[in-house]
């Protein structure tokens, strides 16, 4: 079917998401920049053009929490959050994960306080990796809303059962307007699937009991079924990813290479930054220099062994983590180096940290990561664009 | 009503075999308010004593749906499955009529859980939420609330040469819900089981949020004798330190022993009577802390005569 394109900020596009999978429940609190999802999601609610119980909740806590108790009652449930709010929402995390709830949330990536700051930096999903909570990042409003309608695929698959959080950056992503292709809502809905909750509590004549008591004896084997569905995650993500090529003619990766195939020096990056980092690539291989962009769009699980392949043989790699690690390193950096140490000889390795609080980071920015190795400049942790 | 003959052959929903302390009041209060309902229950609970009692993996004490997520959101919880209700009956999926509560101790209540209670009850979430107030952190051992009686010495405020354990009074919490004018909010205490299950039988059926406040004694935190806990629980009343009353509709009313006590029927008992019952309060028999006995009357009747007009408008 053909689809004719629109104008739509990112936010705005994961509400229209959301309206074609209809889900039972969403629960949400305001925060920018992700307001605009519940805003426009709202409208959806008051006109009757979704199913869906609507609750505004007192904070991001409750709203957590009401999506993790509804999906446990047998509800699809969607949520959506940002900086602090991710931040509160932190103890509800882990417990959406151990308790094996599917439940999607949409991050609008934006600084934590202080000194407080609405603009975009990763520093809120970087704080809430490794909580069980499968991550994929978007470069674009089109990627934002397809990850939107992907999760609840990935998350709800038997062997996954995850809680699952698609990424946007804030206010680059979140509130630009940009070019997108929607689907059409029957294949939304075809794609999605309809929800087949496991042991819903609202089956009161087969009563379950949730979030127990575990001591010592049973904690750790606990865990380590979430770690299996981890890994499970990576398969279920590229099956997915191939499905929604079928539907849509957009091909999706775990890890997006661009022109690595011959190239010596790499830089990897997370969300919006990939596409100006695709034409400071193009302008310097317009100049004869080899070199390539990567960005792992699945953040968790890490697909570790991809990232190896792909970093293979290079020369240098450079890791832009838009993170500020204080008495550490990047994140991402530190991904990027696990996954590549199985190498007989891993790349040189450089830290970019940049972004910080919404600071610009233009080609012109981007392009000296690459001349920094290309002309042996690059130290191990470099602080991009910061005015000292 | 029914007998208590005919309600100790009604289902179990929480059954035997769970480790709260011999003593505790919680099994007694949830055994009963079950009971007032014949509809299926889905049950939120909110961490602490009752929670880690009664879901010890492998096992459970519940033959009934439960959840418990964390230790400050047993509103929110509820709420939750509350809303998937709504919205799978709304859609022809769900037929049953089903009921909704949460359970909390004080800590979970009074303190980190406020927040998400009155933001549930703002919403109008059809929940029945129950609080357990043994007036201090048991699970943890025995540390200070919102709701502890002044005066107490618990970990937290313990009885120094100084400060005479707890200072100042608890939150009257019951009061501050009925504020958010909700359908029904009542005290209750599980002495009085006819009033118990009475109440909780008009929350159950309440036409959005209802609210209990459950008296309950712990024989470890209160430094009494287990087999105290029931007469302990109806001198709780018979002081006036928790009165037993609902708010029902926008209007208070007396009910039990104090409703009794108001009609000059049954004495108001001294507070001393209750201070002198537990452990946590004999500290304060000195003479040195003969006034602050003195102000805790005197806020005692206070309150007391408040309520009593409440209840006459």
């Amino acid at each position: 079917m053909e689809h004719k394109d629109i104008g739509i900020n990112g936010d705005s596009a994961i509400a229209m998401a959301w309206k074609q999978i209809n889900p039972d429940v969403c629960a949400a609190y305001p925060i920018t920049p992700q307001t605009i999802i519940v805003e426009r999601f709202s409208d959806y609610v008051a006109d009757g053009e979704v199913d869906t119980e609507f609750v505004c909740t007192e904070s991001e806590h409750s709203a957590l929490t009401v999506c993790i108790s509804a999906a446990a009652a047998g509800a699809r449930t969607v949520t959506a959050t940002a900086s602090a709010g991710l931040g509160y929402m932190w103890e509800m995390l882990g417990i959406a994960s151990g308790l094996r709830m599917p439940v999607s949330m949409a991050v609008a990536n934006r600084a934590l306080s202080a000194p407080i700051n609405i603009h975009c930096d990763h520093g809120d999903a970087m704080a809430s990796r490794d909580t069980g909570w499968l991550m994929i990042f978007a470069e674009n409003v089109q990627e934002a809303y397809d990850n939107a309608i992907m999760a609840p695929r990935i998350a709800e698959h038997k062997d996954v059962q995850l809680p699952i959080m698609t990424c946007l950056d804030g206010f680059i992503s979140t509130h630009a307007i940009e070019r997108m292709t929607p689907m059409d809502t029957h294949d939304v809905q075809k794609f999605v699937g309809k929800y087949k909750p496991v042991y819903p509590m609202l089956d009161w004549k087969n009563p379950v009991t949730y979030g127990v008591m575990d001591s010592p004896d049973y904690y750790y084997e606990h865990k380590y079924q979430m770690k299996e569905a981890m890994d499970a995650a990576l398969k279920v993500t590229d099956d997915v990813f191939r499905d929604f090529a079928k539907v849509t003619g957009r091909r999706y990766s775990s890890v997006e290479e661009y022109r690595c195939d011959d190239a010596d020096y790499v830089a990897v990056c997370l969300g919006s930054t990939f596409g100006t980092m695709r034409a400071a690539v193009d302008m310097l291989r317009a100049e004869g220099k080899k070199v390539g962009a990567m960005m792992p769009r699945l953040f968790r699980p890490l697909p570790s062994d991809k990232i190896a392949k792909a970093v293979k043989g290079k020369k240098g790699v450079a890791v832009l983590d838009r993170f500020m690690p204080l008495g550490g390193y990047g994140p991402l950096y530190q991904d990027m180096i696990s996954s590549a140490v199985c190498l007989d000889k891993m790349p040189n390795m450089y830290s970019y940290v940049y972004g910080i609080g919404g600071r610009d980071a233009k080609t012109d920015d981007l392009k000296t990561v690459f001349m920094d190795m290309i002309d042996k400049k690059a130290k191990k942790v470099n602080y991009l664009g910061v005015k000292l | 009503m029914s007998s208590l003959k005919e309600l100790s052959k009604t289902p179990s929903k929480l059954t035997s075999g769970h480790r709260l302390c011999a003593g505790c009041g919680e099994g007694i209060i949830v055994r009963q308010l079950l009971m007032a309902t014949d509809k299926p229950v889905v049950v939120s609970n909110a961490t602490g004593c009752f929670e880690v009692s009664t879901s010890i993996y492998p096992y459970t004490a519940w033959n009934i749906p439960w959840i418990h997520t964390a230790f400050g959101n047993a509103a929110a919880t509820c709420a939750g499955t509350e809303a998937a209700y709504q919205s799978l009956k709304r859609q022809g999926k769900i037929k049953d009529d089903i009921k909704f509560v949460a359970l909390g101790g004080d800590g979970g209540t009074y303190d980190i859980g406020f927040q998400a209670l009155s933001g549930a009850l703002e919403r109008g979430h059809h929940m029945m939420y129950v609080c357990m107030n043994n007036e201090a952190y048991m699970n943890t051992g025995i540390q200070r609330s919102g709701a502890t009686g002044i005066g107490a010495s618990t970990t937290t405020s313990p009885a120094g040469s100084v400060i005479p354990g707890k200072t100042g009074y608890p939150k009257d919490l019951t009061m501050i819900v009925a504020a958010h004018d909700i359908p029904y909010a009542a005290q209750v205490s599980p002495h009085n089981w006819r009033d118990l299950i009475t109440k909780c039988r008009k929350g159950f059926e309440a036409n959005g949020p209802s609210f209990i406040n459950a008296i309950s004694p712990c024989p470890r935190g209160w430094r009494t004798d287990p087999s105290d806990t029931i007469s302990l629980a109806q001198l709780a009343v018979e002081t006036c330190v928790w009165p037993l009353y609902e708010y029902e509709n926008g209007k208070y009313r007396l009910t039990g022993e104090s409703s009794k006590i108001a009609d000059g029927k049954i004495p108001k008992k001294p507070l001393t009577d209750w201070l002198n019952s537990q452990g946590r309060f004999k500290h304060l028999m000195k003479d040195k802390w003969m006034d602050l006995v003195g102000d805790a009357q005197a806020d005692i009747d206070k309150k007391w005569e408040r309520l009593q007009k409440l209840c006459k408008l």
